[in-house]
């Protein structure tokens, strides 16, 4: 198989039932159905889940390193964002 | 007669035992990572489902045996596994038909033996079931997908359905003691899962574009303890650490 790679598959697991679902890893598989399995057997052996889902890898649109100053710099000197940023008013009861 | 239940208890290990086994082989060999896990994984539901079996053999024969000396000390004639589990490994495409017609087949049978007066076997059966009900769909996902596949993983395909036919009917025989544990509404009667087992052979065979080969030559006995000369050379792979250090522990 070294010669021919079967396609990646991105692989999320949730946790538990209404838990957002978290990425576990890849699989290599040919169709849908495969890379179900494929990831059952590879991250769910240890109970770790209670649904997966499996994602074409080439389907995921990711930004790119270049972007990282455009993207995320923005935000450095932002802390008001945070709602730990403001004093909560002595007089304000009941938070 | 030996005790019958015994008989009957250790005959459905011995298949899980000898096909686990087969499967086993292939770990480290399979043609990707992903399936070198998949098919350890099944094996290892196997070994499992055996080791329940041979426990509750053991406790029926008494006298201290234990599922070991069950698995590792018994000899070929004294193993009585269908002879489509003894079946070597071949390419991939015959392991996954072997696997396939195998599947197919316990799922039947242990929906059947879920119901069982048996308290242990039924137990048992249940708890295999959700396990065997995964092996179904992985190994007739890889017929329809390889029958359906490529002329050269279709051919593959149809030449294993073919090889390996002849063995598929030895399921379905009803020997002395299945009789009786029918009877005793133990055991399940194999020849009534025929008709169901054709249907899903036949759908499944007819989404992989694969020929279902004509009623012909049957081979059997493997549950009477006469075997294929490969469970020999099977067993002493298997059992060799306990034949050459008898009772060596961990």
């Amino acid at each position: 198989m070294s010669t021919n790679e079967l396609p990646l598959w991105e692989v999320f697991i949730q946790p538990k039932t209404g838990a957002p679902f978290q990425h576990a890893g890849n699989v290599h598989a040919t169709d849908k159905e495969m890379a179900l399995q494929n990831a059952r057997d590879l991250y769910t052996r240890r109970m770790e889940g209670t649904c997966i889902w499996v994602v074409k890898a080439d389907e995921i649109v990711s930004s790119n390193s270049n972007d990282q100053e455009s993207f995320f710099d923005p935000a450095n000197d932002k802390v008001y964002r945070y709602p730990t940023f403001f004093k909560v008013s002595k007089k304000a009861k009941g938070l | 007669m030996k005790n019958p239940l015994f008989q009957y208890v250790l005959s459905l290990a011995d298949d899980a035992l000898i096909i686990g086994q087969r499967l086993s082989e292939w770990a480290y060999r399979a043609p990707f990572l992903e399936e070198d896990i998949a098919l350890s994984n099944i094996s290892l539901d196997l070994f499992g489902r055996a080791n329940l079996l041979l426990e509750y053999a053991s406790e029926i024969k008494g006298g201290g045996t234990c599922a070991d000396d069950l698995a590792f000390k018994r000899n070929e004639r004294e193993f009585f596994n269908h002879l489509l589990c003894e079946q070597p490994n071949g390419d991939f495409g015959k392991t996954i038909v072997r696997q396939f017609f195998f599947d197919s087949f316990y799922l039947l049978f242990l929906t059947r033996l879920a119901k069982s007066k048996d308290l242990q076997l039924s137990a048992i059966s249940q708890k295999s079931l959700k396990e065997v009900t995964y092996h179904f769909r992985h190994s007739s996902q890889w017929v329809i997908r390889l029958g359906a596949g490529t002329q050269e993983s279709h051919e593959k395909l149809q030449n294993a359905v073919n090889v390996l036919w002849v063995f598929t009917d030895e399921f379905f025989n009803m020997n002395d003691i299945d009789k009786m544990m029918v009877k005793q509404k133990i055991g399940v009667d194999r020849q009534a899962l025929k008709v169901e087992w054709d249907k899903e052979i036949n759908k499944v065979l007819k989404k992989a574009t694969l020929k279902r080969p004509e009623k012909g030559h049957i081979i059997s006995g493997g549950k009477e303890g006469i075997h294929s000369e490969h469970l020999g050379h099977l067993l002493s792979d298997m059992q060799y650490l306990q034949r050459a250090y008898p009772d060596a522990e961990w």
